[in-house]
């Protein structure tokens, strides 16, 4: 790993001046990005560590919505999201214990990884991420392969989730990585059902919007078993071919209309 | 470089450390505790856990200097007072949950984890805990043996296998 120097700022405001210096880059728990310094795929001048701005993590219910702060470890909102069952289940199993005792969600978002978790669950519950300065809707902050709408030095404060009528995440596990092989998840909410596929795409999480459409008009397991994925697009590797993954989109989507 | 103060194994400790100095690196060569091994470096085998204020997590894959105040415990401070070995470290001996032993130090502190969560574990959710730790001798079965048997749990119905 190349040297860098490390700043723990106890503001936002601080985080935000410290991001600003050249170089600078941001760390939540760090569980996807020392890996990457390891292997010099990443090299900050400056790291600013989040993990001790005490206004950015915890859990709390602010009217309809369930509200977790970005530097929150995903452990901690396995607990803690007991409002959002599907969200909570979803945060309990990523990675392992020790890396859900670290990672956090404002890390996991910001690095958009196409096969991450919490990209479908911020999608398909149509969440709101806040950053330091303004708040961004869920579909304009996924732009494609670890890229989101954040701009440099930009920080995710929070992620506002309404709490659907019903949902559920069904991850298909690619047991050595333990991310998602291909993963969907789904809410209903009064506005109509939306669903959210990470793991599959080659341009990361995206929205079915064929079966979103079925599951609005009949919200049951085999309204989608007349659909079909196209492979085009879908992610090919030695795990899993791009008709498997279509495939799998197919069948975890019933799945999770099952288990909603 | 930079001053962090820690807490480990109990002790007050500081040292100088440069901002990419590994929770590992630190308390092996800084604090000369190598009971805490690195296995893979890259955050998939668990043989460097550690708890952190109370928490596992994969000292490989965190800064010391990000854990500046932080009360630490090893594999070195698992052991009763009078040095015998911990309900867990003692579990691990009697159930023979160890082969080369390579892993045993992460997998101790993993399952002191589960435990102080979760005393009654089942055999499900020891295997559920113990995801992340990596066992290259594959010696699972007497792994999770030996955490059942550190709850206090009966394990002589449970095969050998």
């Amino acid at each position: 790993m190349y040297a860098f120097e490390l700043e723990k700022p106890a503001t936002v405001a601080e985080a935000v001046k410290a991001l600003a210096q050249e170089d600078a880059q941001a760390l939540g728990g760090g569980q996807t990005l020392i890996p990457s310094m390891k292997q010099r795929l990443a090299a900050p001048a400056v790291l600013v560590s989040l993990n001790g701005i005490k206004e950015m993590i915890g859990v709390r219910k602010d009217g309809g919505d369930l509200v977790i702060g970005g530097a929150t470890p995903h452990a901690v909102v396995a607990k803690e999201a007991g409002a959002y069952p599907a969200l909570a289940g979803l945060a309990g199993n990523i990675g392992d214990p020790a890396v859900r005792n670290r990672g956090t969600i404002g890390g996991s978002l910001a690095n958009n990884d196409p096969s991450a978790c919490y990209p479908s669950a911020v999608l398909a519950s149509g969440a709101t991420v806040v950053t330091n300065n303004r708040q961004i809707a869920a579909d304009d902050f996924f732009e494609g392969l670890f890229t989101t709408a954040l701009e440099p030095g930009e920080i995710i404060t929070e992620v506002r989730f309404p709490i659907p009528q019903k949902a559920s995440y069904q991850k298909f596990l690619q047991p050595a990585s333990r991310f998602a092989l291909t993963a969907v998840f789904v809410a209903k909410t009064g506005g109509g059902v939306r669903v959210a596929v990470t793991g599959a795409s080659e341009d990361g999480v995206f929205r079915w919007a064929d079966a979103e459409a079925a599951l609005s008009a009949n919200f049951a397991a085999d309204a989608v078993s007349g659909l079909s994925v196209d492979p085009e697009g879908m992610i090919g590797d030695m795990h899993g071919t791009k008709a498997y993954r279509a495939n799998l989109v197919k069948v975890l989507t019933g799945r999770a209309v099952s288990a909603a | 470089m930079t001053k962090v103060s820690m807490t480990v194994n109990g002790k007050a400790v500081s040292g100088e450390v440069e901002g990419r100095t590994l929770l590992a690196t630190f308390l092996r060569e800084g604090l000369g505790l190598t009971g805490t091994h690195v296995g893979c470096d890259t955050s998939q085998c668990g043989a460097c856990v550690v708890h952190v204020n109370g928490q596992a997590i994969k000292s490989c894959t965190a800064f010391a200097a990000d854990l500046d105040g932080a009360k630490v415990t090893t594999i070195e401070g698992m052991a009763n007072p009078d040095g015998s070995l911990g309900t867990v470290q003692q579990a691990f001996q009697d159930h023979h949950g160890l082969q080369c032993g390579f892993c045993t130090p992460g997998m101790v502190m993993s399952a002191a984890a589960l435990l102080a969560e979760n005393p009654k574990p089942t055999e499900a959710e020891v295997r559920h805990h113990l995801e992340g730790n990596i066992c290259r001798c594959t010696g699972y079965h007497n792994i999770v043996k030996a955490v059942l048997a550190a709850s206090g749990q009966d394990v002589g119905q449970i095969a050998a296998e």
